[in-house]
């Protein structure tokens, strides 16, 4: 059985790599790369699979993945700006894609050697766009 | 890993088999055989599988596909009416299997030429004909050699009706 959670935290970024000159930088992100930075209302789905417990009916207690997504998302990342004040974004690309791999970093250990496993992740740049991450396989 | 991407356009169609008589389209198509048609803001979702590239971040070119969409989707849909202005739905009904099939193939045809040597491949077409009618394609072999509803629906298409 699955069950997911939802947070949302709003945080700015700019996405340009250092590999890249300004006009590269540009053609890539297109406004994203605009160098002041920028904000996003992003939106994070977790999904957990397991069986419900026989006394409890519950696959996992949901104030406990609250916590976890409090302490390991939304405190470090919600209204901050990511690439000067979270790591590794000092140096990685905070796109969507990069921020999904690192969100999943982080939770996948809070969730091993528990009856819920993560499954999979789902991170809302805009409603427009999205990435969907399930580890490496 | 999987990147989608949401698009909007706005079309008019009518649904009519000319294979069947009037009553017959009539009773199969119920209001949208209406004969002065009828339009939807139909929402499509580009769904591209791969992996972020090490030094840019990105498992797509994000212009790169939003051009890719708007030259062979958008211009040639977006405030058009299906029947008459979109070149496949000729001898075709515009239903929003056949539609979201026709998307596929045209994505699927431009996708080498707009992303030759990217590893992200084109995995799924969704097409949201409402709120609550969601119809979604993904890309196999078929679609890849750009056959198009010469049978009609098959079961590679999901219909969330």
């Amino acid at each position: 059985m699955l069950i997911t959670r939802q947070v949302e935290f709003s945080a700015s970024h700019t996405c340009s790599s250092p590999a890249l000159d300004r006009a590269a930088n540009e053609a890539l992100y297109g406004a994203e790369a605009n160098p002041q930075g920028h904000g996003h209302n992003f939106v994070l789905e977790v999904t957990l699979e397991g069986e419900p417990d026989a006394v409890t009916g519950m696959i996992v207690d949901l104030k406990q993945v609250k916590e976890v997504l409090e302490q390991e998302v939304v405190e470090p990342m919600d209204h901050r700006h990511l690439n000067r004040e979270v790591a590794p974004f000092d140096r990685v690309v905070p796109t969507p894609e990069n921020l999904a791999l690192e969100i999943w970093r982080r939770l996948e250990p809070r969730f091993a050697g528990t009856p819920a496993r993560l499954k999979q992740i789902r991170l809302f740049e805009t409603e427009d766009l999205w990435v969907d991450y399930e580890g490496r396989r | 890993m999987r990147l989608t991407r949401r698009y909007r356009f706005s079309a008019s169609h009518r649904l009519h088999a000319p294979a069947l008589d009037e009553q017959r389209n009539r009773e199969i198509y119920g209001k949208c055989n209406n004969p002065y048609g009828h339009g939807h803001d139909y929402t499509l979702e580009v769904v591209v599988a791969g992996e972020p590239e090490g030094a840019t971040g990105r498992l797509i070119a994000l212009g790169a596909l939003d051009g890719l969409v708007e030259s062979v989707i958008i211009k040639t849909m977006d405030r058009r009416d299906l029947n008459s202005q979109v070149e496949e739905f000729g001898g075709l009904v515009p239903t929003t299997e056949n539609l979201a099939a026709v998307v596929a193939a045209r994505l699927a045809a431009a996708w080498p030429g707009a992303f030759a040597g990217a590893a992200a491949r084109l995995e799924k077409v969704r097409i949201h004909e409402t709120k609550r009618n969601i119809f979604e394609v993904s890309l196999g072999q078929r679609e890849a050699a750009g056959e198009v509803g010469s049978d009609g629906p098959g079961t590679h298409i999901k219909a969330n009706q």
